[in-house]
Order: structure tokens, then C-alpha cells, then sequence
């Protein structure tokens, strides 16, 4: 019993570290591919509209509500201190530091890394990633290498815009609604917030949540069982691992970043 | 382009297990496709167990067997995309699974694939799929593109369709654009999976034709594999029946369907019991119903 139940331990740990094998693998072909995109950037394009563009419409309307919901709660606890004059740079800070890379990259891994794995997961099951090999057209470096680098310069656009109307939701609420006086909203937030602590550190934040999002959705598309149940499964697969690998390197930047 | 070699197809004498030689290509030139020795197993079933076979130039060549004998397995083995456990491939004298990645792709360049689904790109249009490996791999001006992949499309009877995409063709459509993307690059051999599965009466006429025409008049060498007995032996020049991991007999359409083989018989004939048995492995049925089976179901 005991034997049998460590085997079943054993035989999981090896095939994940054979799945994080096969991962690192994908990614190297991936990056390798990048010399035959450079003179086909159509390509890329294509993925910057299908990622990018197409999840113009979620980020807008979820950077603008959270920003809203921010400037309300904001008011009300600032309030209590009289320092409500301080509510620009609560909701940009706010924004620009975690919740534009982190909730941008939630909602990309679910908008666009799902549709990715499942793109891919059927192209695999219905052989055409086998017809581009025998057509002599590597797969990874034609179909993979332009979505990832899609993905991966998307993230940071996305996320740019989140932060920017989540300040105009913050703004529309604090100033517009509950009487926060305008210039102080805007003054303090350019005086406290700091270009690079703030704004570059953001950046860095989405363009390694661009890198896993885009690295586990492409991954999971690529190996999935290739049925309608596995391509299902690999997509469940992707959303949480992408939400859970956001989380979890998002408290690791965040130390890193701005622990003392 | 082409292979330029003359279509003669050279049709081995009928030979069996234990004794299966492979053919000897009478026309004098080695075979195009030559295996010795293949073993492969997936997991624990072994799926060929020593096959020797070989695919001559010019011809068109069957693999027949069952559903679940390998034959899909084997055209990926042919085009490299599996790996044997023993045994060689090779294919116009190249050592298949020797061949580097770059020199893989240079012979599968001049390699056609029909997939048994067609496995057409399903966001590009049947213009665009069928210009796929010319633009991939021929650096042509754009008029002589669309001119090549118009011609490809009329061999098939598809031009009209040029402006269609995937979704919008059925499944017999599909695989005449399937066919015309894998004659695009003018193959020296075309691999057909099932080409003839679940098409109406009209569609598998159609697929015939092409098939043998293309052969003929293209000078190319085709491998079906197929179970659909009367229209695979109706264009085949040579015939393997594959079953158990071996080759149970090859010839001639005629040797083939005269083997005394019951394995053959029961395949040729469709006979639903016999050396293949109709239930799967199972304990007695009273057993199962009394409740001394599996208790799991």
C-alpha cells in the first residue's frame, strides 16, 4: 500500500518535472524563432490585433470600474483622516504599482491565453500542426513565436491603459462625485508618484506577467492531449496556472522591488 | 518539378508471413520508400514487430489492414515525424531518422501528406492554404503564385472555390484542397491517410480519380493507407496487408485478394468474426452479470 502510493508520488513528480522539461523547451524553440519573424512582421501584427486589440474592450471597462471603486474606498478611509486631498496618488500608486500588472494580467490570461490554448490545442487535434511539419514549416517558429511575442509586447499596452482610466475612474468618483478638489488630486499624484520606482517597476511587473501568460497558455495549447476533452482540460489549465504564477511572482517582484 | 522518374509501376510477386520477402522493384531502380527491420512499440503493445517493406517508384502502393494495426503510425514513421525503436526507413536513399532537422525538412519538401481530416489551416482561405508551402518555401512572384495555385486548384476542380475558407467546404472538398497543397511543391511521393473514409458515393469517385490521376500524370509515387477494400485495390499496383505488427501478405491487387490467409479473408471479405474476434477480451458474460466481474462497473 505504502509502496504503491509512493510510486504514484514518484510517477507524478517525474512527469511534472517532465512537463517543466518539455516547457523550458518550447520556450527555447520559441526564442530561437525570433530571426525568422523579424523579416515577417506581419506575423506579429496579427497577434498584436488578436491579443492585444481584442482585449481593449475588457481592460478599458475593468481599469475604469476598479479605478472607480478605488476612488470610493479611497475617499472613505482618507476622509477619516482629513487627508482626502491625498486620493490621486492612493489610486495611481495603487494602479500603476500592483493592480494595473496584476489585474491586466489576470484578464489577458483569461480573455486571450484561453483562446490561445485552445486555438493551438485544436490545431493540434485536428493534425494541422502536423501538416505545417510535413510541410516541411516548423510549427513552434511559425504559429508559436509570433503569438508569445504578441502576448509579451501587448501586456505592458494593456496594462498602461488600465492604469490610466482606473486614474480617470478614481478621478470621475474622488473629484466628480464626492468633492475632492481637483488640483490637489492631480498635484500630489505628480509629486509623489516616482518615475522610476513606480512607473518603470509597473513595466517590469507586465512584461514578466506578458512572458508567463503568454509562455503557459502557448505551452498548455501545445501540449495538450489532442481531444476535445484534453483541449478543454489544457484550458482550464492554462487560466489558473497563468492566475496562480501572476499571484506568486507578483508578491516575489513586489519584495524585491520595494522591500527595503 | 517533379521527380522525373517514368511511371512504371513494378508489381512485387504475393508474398506471406513467415516467409514475407520484401518485393523486388522490377523496373530495375531501388525502391523509393525501403524499410528493414521497423519496431516500434507504444508503450506496451508492440506495434510493428520487424516489417520489412517496400514502396516502389512510380506506383501506387496500399497498406491495408484493420482499423488499430499502425498504418496511420507507419506514413509518420515514412516522413520522420515518429521515431522506430529498431529497424532503418529510408526514403530516396536517405536514412530517415538519421537525417539532421534541416536536411529532415529538405526531403519532406519534396513529400505530400493528405491527413485523413485534410488539416487545411482553418483561419486561411483555400487559396491561401494551398499557396501555403509555396510561399513558405518558393520565393516566386506574386502573379506566378497565384497562376501555380489556380493550376493546383483545376487539377482538383476547386478553382472556383479559391475565395472559400475551411469551414465553409465539406469534408470531400477539404480533401481535394488537402491534395492539391500536397501536390504544390510537385512531391516526388504523396502519403495518403483514409483518403477515401467517410466520403459520399460522388466524393470517394472524385478522390479516386485524383488519386490515380495524379500518379499517373504528375509521375509521382503514392502510399494509401486505407481499409476501404474495393477502391484502394481498384488503383493500387501494389498491396500490403498489415495486421498484428506484420506484414501478412503483398502483391498484385489479384495476389492479394487470392491469398488463403484467414486473416486476409476475414479483412478482404469483412467478415464480422474470425482469426479478428467480434467481442473484445472479456470474462464469461455470466461471470460479469452474476456479480463475480469487476465489482468497479
Amino acid at each position: 500500500m505504502i509502496t504503491e502510493a509512493l510510486a504514484r508520488l514518484g510517477r507524478s513528480g517525474l512527469a511534472a518535472l517532465a512537463g517543466i522539461g518539455r516547457a523550458h523547451l518550447l520556450l527555447a524553440g520559441i526564442v530561437a524563432g525570433v530571426p525568422a519573424l523579424l523579416p515577417r512582421p506581419r506575423l506579429l501584427l496579427a497577434q498584436l490585433y488578436n491579443i492585444g486589440v481584442l482585449s481593449v474592450l475588457i481592460i478599458a471597462v475593468s481599469g475604469l470600474f476598479v479605478g472607480m471603486v478605488l476612488g470610493l474606498q479611497g475617499y472613505y478611509v482618507l476622509n477619516q483622516f482629513g487627508a482626502e486631498e491625498s486620493l490621486g496618488v492612493m489610486v495611481a500608486a495603487s494602479l500603476v504599482r500592483e493592480l494595473g500588472p496584476v489585474v491586466t494580467a489576470l484578464l489577458v490570461a483569461g480573455r486571450a491565453g484561453s483562446a490561445l490554448t485552445a486555438e493551438i490545442g485544436l490545431m493540434k487535434a485536428t493534425e494541422q500542426l502536423s501538416a505545417l511539419e510535413m510541410m516541411a514549416v516548423d510549427p513552434v517558429r511559425r504559429v508559436l513565436t509570433p503569438r508569445f511575442f504578441g502576448g509579451w509586447i501587448s501586456m505592458p499596452l494593456l496594462a498602461a491603459m488600465f492604469s490610466a482610466l482606473g486614474v480617470l475612474g478614481g478621478w470621475f468618483v474622488g473629484v466628480g462625485l464626492l468633492g475632492v478638489d481637483d488640483g490637489a488630486f492631480w498635484s500630489q499624484m505628480k509629486a509623489k508618484l516616482d518615475f522610476r520606482e513606480d512607473l518603470v517597476n509597473g513595466v517590469i511587473k507586465s512584461l514578466v506577467f506578458g512572458v508567463v501568460v503568454s509562455w503557459i497558455a502557448l505551452f498548455q495549447g501545445y501540449d495538450a492531449v489532442p481531444t476535445s476533452a484534453g483541449v478543454s482540460r489544457a484550458t482550464t489549465r492554462s487560466v489558473v496556472h497563468s492566475a496562480l504564477a501572476v499571484l506568486g511572482l507578483d508578491f516575489i517582484l513586489t519584495a524585491l522591488m520595494f522591500g527595503d | 518539378m517533379g521527380n522525373g522518374v517514368p511511371a512504371t509501376p513494378t508489381p512485387p510477386s504475393a508474398t506471406r508471413n513467415p516467409d514475407a520477402r520484401p518485393p523486388i522493384d522490377k523496373g530495375g531502380a531501388a525502391p523509393l520508400v525501403r524499410i528493414r527491420g521497423l519496431c516500434f512499440a507504444r508503450g506496451d503493445k508492440m506495434v510493428f514487430d520487424g516489417v520489412d517493406l517496400d514502396i516502389a517508384r512510380g506506383a501506387v502502393t496500399a497498406i491495408m489492414g484493420p482499423s488499430g494495426t499502425g498504418k496511420t503510425t507507419l506514413l509518420k514513421l515514412i516522413s520522420g515525424q515518429l521515431r522506430p525503436q529498431a529497424g532503418s526507413i529510408e526514403v530516396d536513399g536517405q536514412n530517415v531518422h538519421r537525417l539532421g532537422r534541416g536536411e529532415l525538412y529538405a526531403l519532406r519538401t519534396r513529400m505530400g501528406m493528405l491527413f485523413q481530416s485534410g488539416a487545411l489551416l482553418g483561419d486561411l482561405t483555400v487559396f491561401e492554404n494551398v499557396a501555403f508551402p509555396l510561399r513558405e518555401h518558393a520565393r516566386l512572384p506574386p502573379s506566378l503564385l497565384r497562376r501555380l495555385v489556380l493550376m493546383k486548384l483545376e487539377a482538383v476542380g476547386l478553382r472556383g472555390a479559391a475565395d472559400l475558407l475551411p469551414a465553409q467546404l465539406s469534408g470531400g472538398m477539404a480533401r481535394r484542397v488537402a491534395l492539391a497543397r500536397a501536390i504544390a511543391l510537385d512531391p516526388m511521393m504523396v502519403m495518403y491517410d483514409e483518403p477515401f473514409t467517410g466520403q459520399d458515393p460522388i466524393s470517394m469517385g472524385v478522390l479516386v480519380s485524383l488519386v490515380h490521376q495524379l500518379n499517373d500524370a504528375g509521375g509521382l509515387s503514392s502510399i494509401i493507407v486505407s481499409h476501404d477494400v474495393p477502391e484502394t485495390l481498384g488503383i493500387a499496383d501494389q498491396v500490403y496487408v498489415i495486421a498484428q505488427g506484420r506484414v501478412l501478405c503483398s502483391g498484385t491487387p489479384e495476389q492479394v485478394s487470392a491469398d488463403p490467409d484467414p486473416r486476409v479473408r476475414q479483412f478482404l471479405d469483412g467478415d464480422p468474426d474470425g482469426p479478428v474476434h467480434f467481442h473484445y477480451p472479456a470474462a464469461p458474460l455470466a461471470e460479469d452479470l452474476l456479480g463475480a466481474g469487476d465489482r468497479r462497473r
